[in-house]
């Protein structure tokens, strides 16, 4: 793993040099993680107004239909900051410096649901659903795909041959909507958008079961490019910290099903990386 | 069915009309929704086959990806795109794999993924087979029997059969959509019938009623004359108008017949009278001339005493009646006698003034006479004495007759009118037979003299009783030739 971070690092380091005096001058680019549910793009407008309001610079909202691009924009160095999946904070960590973590339920914390069609609720762990269908949310999801696979992997399955077939969906919201229509026989998601989703789309979530929930990991995190200044970062810093204590910066975060930003460190990740680890070179 | 074609017209005709209608109607409202179905059909399947085109050009990346939940959002579009329950909304899609499993389904908790399509149904079974089939374009499968159509397009890269796109349209909602059209056309059926129906109703009662009335009178016919025909039923030039012409037409040719043979009647007995009044005449004149004669040569050369003479004067002053009568009788009109002139017609005149006068009875003349006919005067004469005095003594008190003497043609035409009694039918049957007289004295002679004069010159005479303005007017008229025209 190690050979292969170098290698990417070199590309990247390639790649970022123009990159980065091109666009810091003028606007900061922030990726915006597929992680957030795909509708709210009124919010996201809300929160980059508050942002350049906050930072006094323009702010550019990049999203991405996969972890995958966004991760890749990333280490090109084509985003200053990023909100990301735990997973790929991880899998990134070397090329980025975490800012600030989000407090869910007061806590920098989150879980994995493991959901079934509600006609299903005999079943009651993953390990019920061998042979069937399931969906995973995307191959860089911590809860929509690293956890299932680690979970099964530890009961001593193959989690390559476990299920008689598995898909992505690219995104948490569409694996609740295909165990809703019963597409699937189960899912993994990130338990905080199962959550928010129930607040505001109950119809849909109420044709999903969750019959499980994993330890917590930490909460998918806000981080910065290496590269970005050392006042740029502060700023953003200070302003996802100090965003709970104003009235806009509250609304906002309240659409989010938020509480606040705390500043946190990498032990937050570590069992991610740990599970990240059992996979070795994945 | 006999019972049925028993119908009067007046029920047959509007019955069968309606029945052409109601039959006409919905021979032609079937037609044309079997016709709309198969038309909707083949929009449903055009559309779907064009459907079917599109979703498995964009289905070939997702599918070649094996993006499974990309595939279905897109099998999914077009169940959101349109509302359901319109006929060219599929019921589910599906993509089966090469090996006819289930890639996805827009059912996916019926059409599973992974489940072997051939085994969901025998329907799809028999799908399944003409899925198999190396075909490269959109076809239908309409499976025997089934509530479904299938259609069906292969997912094909570079010649390579990726897998099969199945859209699966219910007929419950062509049916439905057909008993919805099947509801419209019979409401608007019912309606153009409510129109129709009264139409052909009133039309077949237009033609029945005139030929139920004509039946009606020609069942009459045999017992008696029936009456005229209003042209006012059926005024047209149609058979069935023809036909009322024809039927009046007969109708007033057997009148008129009747009416001839009737006046034939009477004229022959007035005939067989005047026959037998002439023979009885005949007969009694002999022997009552040589008894006169014989009264007359006793009287001058025998010795007869006071009261033989007295006796023998009585007896003669008998046949003498007895010989009175029987001339009258014997109306003789073909005396030679000289011509008749208007001044003839004057003496009548002066003659007939004092009985009128006695009556007090006006008697307004017209004569229109010119010059000499070429007819006896006598004859003449005595037929409109009799006449006259038939109408003086016929007239009430103070009454008025009028009297028209003219040619008409070759014809001297004579015409009496008096204000007396309405005369009854059976008074004018009888009224020229000798001794026959209403209530006037007299003996009854004086139209049987008038009637004999008339048919000897070969004219006619009649006599009519009509009530106007409410006065009783009788009428004679007499017309006869003169061979020239004054």
């Amino acid at each position: 793993m190690t050979t292969r971070r170098k290698f990417l690092g070199g590309c990247v380091a390639l790649a970022m040099m123009p990159a980065t005096s091109a666009h810091t001058a003028q606007s900061l680019r922030v990726g915006m993680t597929p992680a957030l549910l795909h509708t709210q793009h009124g919010l996201l407008g809300q929160w980059r107004l508050y942002m350049e309001s906050q930072l006094k610079r323009q702010v550019v909202f990049v999203q991405r239909d996969s972890y995958r691009e966004t991760i890749d924009l990333l280490r090109l160095g084509q985003l200053d900051f990023a909100w990301i999946c735990s997973y790929p904070y991880v899998y990134l960590r070397d090329y980025v410096r975490l800012v600030a973590v989000p407090l869910y339920r007061s806590r920098p914390y989150y879980r994995a649901y493991l959901i079934v069609p509600e006609r299903k609720p005999r079943i009651s762990n993953l390990s019920q659903l061998r042979g069937k269908v399931f969906a995973y949310a995307d191959p860089y999801s911590n809860s929509g795909y690293l956890v299932p696979r680690y979970q099964l992997r530890m009961a001593g399955e193959d989690p390559n041959t476990f299920f008689a077939r598995t898909f992505f969906t690219y995104a948490h919201r569409k694996v609740i909507e295909a165990v809703a229509d019963g597409l699937v026989d189960g899912g993994s998601v990130d338990g905080y958008i199962w959550d928010s989703l129930d607040m505001v789309k109950h119809e849909i979530t109420s044709r999903t079961w969750p019959v499980s929930q994993s330890e917590e990991y930490g909460f998918p995190p806000f981080v910065a490019h290496q590269a970005v200044r050392q006042d740029d970062f502060q700023a953003m810093q200070r302003m996802l910290l100090t965003m709970r204590y104003d009235a806009q910066g509250k609304a906002i975060l309240k659409a989010l099903n938020l509480d606040g930003f705390t500043l946190s460190d990498d032990k937050l990740y570590d069992n991610v990386a740990r599970m990240m680890a059992a996979f070795g070179g994945d | 069915m006999r019972v049925l074609f028993n119908l009067s017209f007046r029920y047959k005709i509007p019955l069968w009309g309606s029945l052409l209608i109601v039959g006409t109607a919905a021979i032609l409202s079937s037609t044309m929704l079997l016709r709309s179905y198969d038309e909707l059909k083949r929009d449903v399947l055009r559309n779907a086959a064009s459907q079917g085109r599109t979703l498995a050009h964009t289905l070939l990346p997702a599918v070649l990806q094996d993006q499974v939940w990309r595939a279905y959002e897109i099998l999914k579009s077009p169940l959101s795109a349109n509302s359901p329950g319109t006929p060219g909304q599929p019921e589910s899609l599906l993509v089966l794999t090469p090996q006819q499993k289930v890639y996805v389904s827009t059912l996916p908790r019926t059409l599973p993924m992974l489940a072997d399509f051939r085994q969901l149904s025998p329907e799809f079974a028999e799908v399944a087979e003409n899925i198999a089939l190396p075909v490269t374009d959109t076809s239908v499968v309409e499976p025997r029997g089934s509530a479904y159509l299938f259609v069906v397009t292969p997912l094909v890269q570079d010649d390579a059969r990726l897998g099969t796109l199945v859209q699966i349209y219910s007929k419950k909602i062509l049916r439905s959509r057909f008993i919805e059209n099947t509801q419209q056309a019979a409401l608007v059926t019912c309606l153009v019938l409510i129109v129709l129906l009264p139409i052909s109703w009133y039309w077949g009662q237009r033609t029945a009623i005139p030929l139920v009335r004509i039946t009606e009178r020609m069942e009459e016919l045999g017992q008696r004359m029936p009456e005229d025909l209003s042209a006012g039923i059926y005024d047209y030039q149609d058979e069935l108008g023809r036909l009322y012409q024809a039927y009046n037409r007969t109708l007033r040719q057997l009148r008129e017949k009747a009416l001839i043979e009737q006046e034939m009647i009477h004229s022959e007995r007035l005939a067989a009278v005047g026959r037998l009044a002439a023979g009885i005449a005949h007969e009694i004149n002999n022997p009552l001339l040589g008894m006169l004669t014989s009264l007359n040569t006793l009287r001058r050369h025998g010795d007869a005493n006071a009261r033989t003479l007295k006796t023998l004067a009585f007896v003669e002053r008998g046949l003498t009646q007895i010989k009175e009568t029987v001339a009258a009788l014997l109306v003789e009109a073909k005396v030679t006698s000289r011509n008749l002139s208007p001044q003839d017609v004057d003496d009548v005149r002066t003659l007939i003034e004092p009985q009128a006068r006695k009556r007090s009875v006006m008697v307004h003349w017209t004569n229109d006479l010119a010059g000499p006919l070429g007819v006896s005067s006598t004859p003449v004469r005595q037929l409109l004495i009799n006449l006259l005095l038939n109408a003086v003594q016929a007239s009430d008190e103070g009454g008025k007759v009028d009297v028209t003497i003219a040619m008409a043609g070759e014809n001297l035409s004579i015409e009496v009118v008096n204000g007396g009694r309405e005369l009854t039918e059976a008074q004018i049957t009888h009224l020229f037979e000798p001794f026959v007289s209403a209530d006037e004295p007299g003996r009854g002679l004086g139209l049987w003299v008038c009637y004999q004069i008339a048919r000897q010159f070969g004219g006619t005479i009649d006599a009519k009783s009509e009530m106007r303005d409410g006065r009783s007017l009788t009428r004679f008229n007499v017309v006869l030739p003169t061979g020239v025209t004054q």
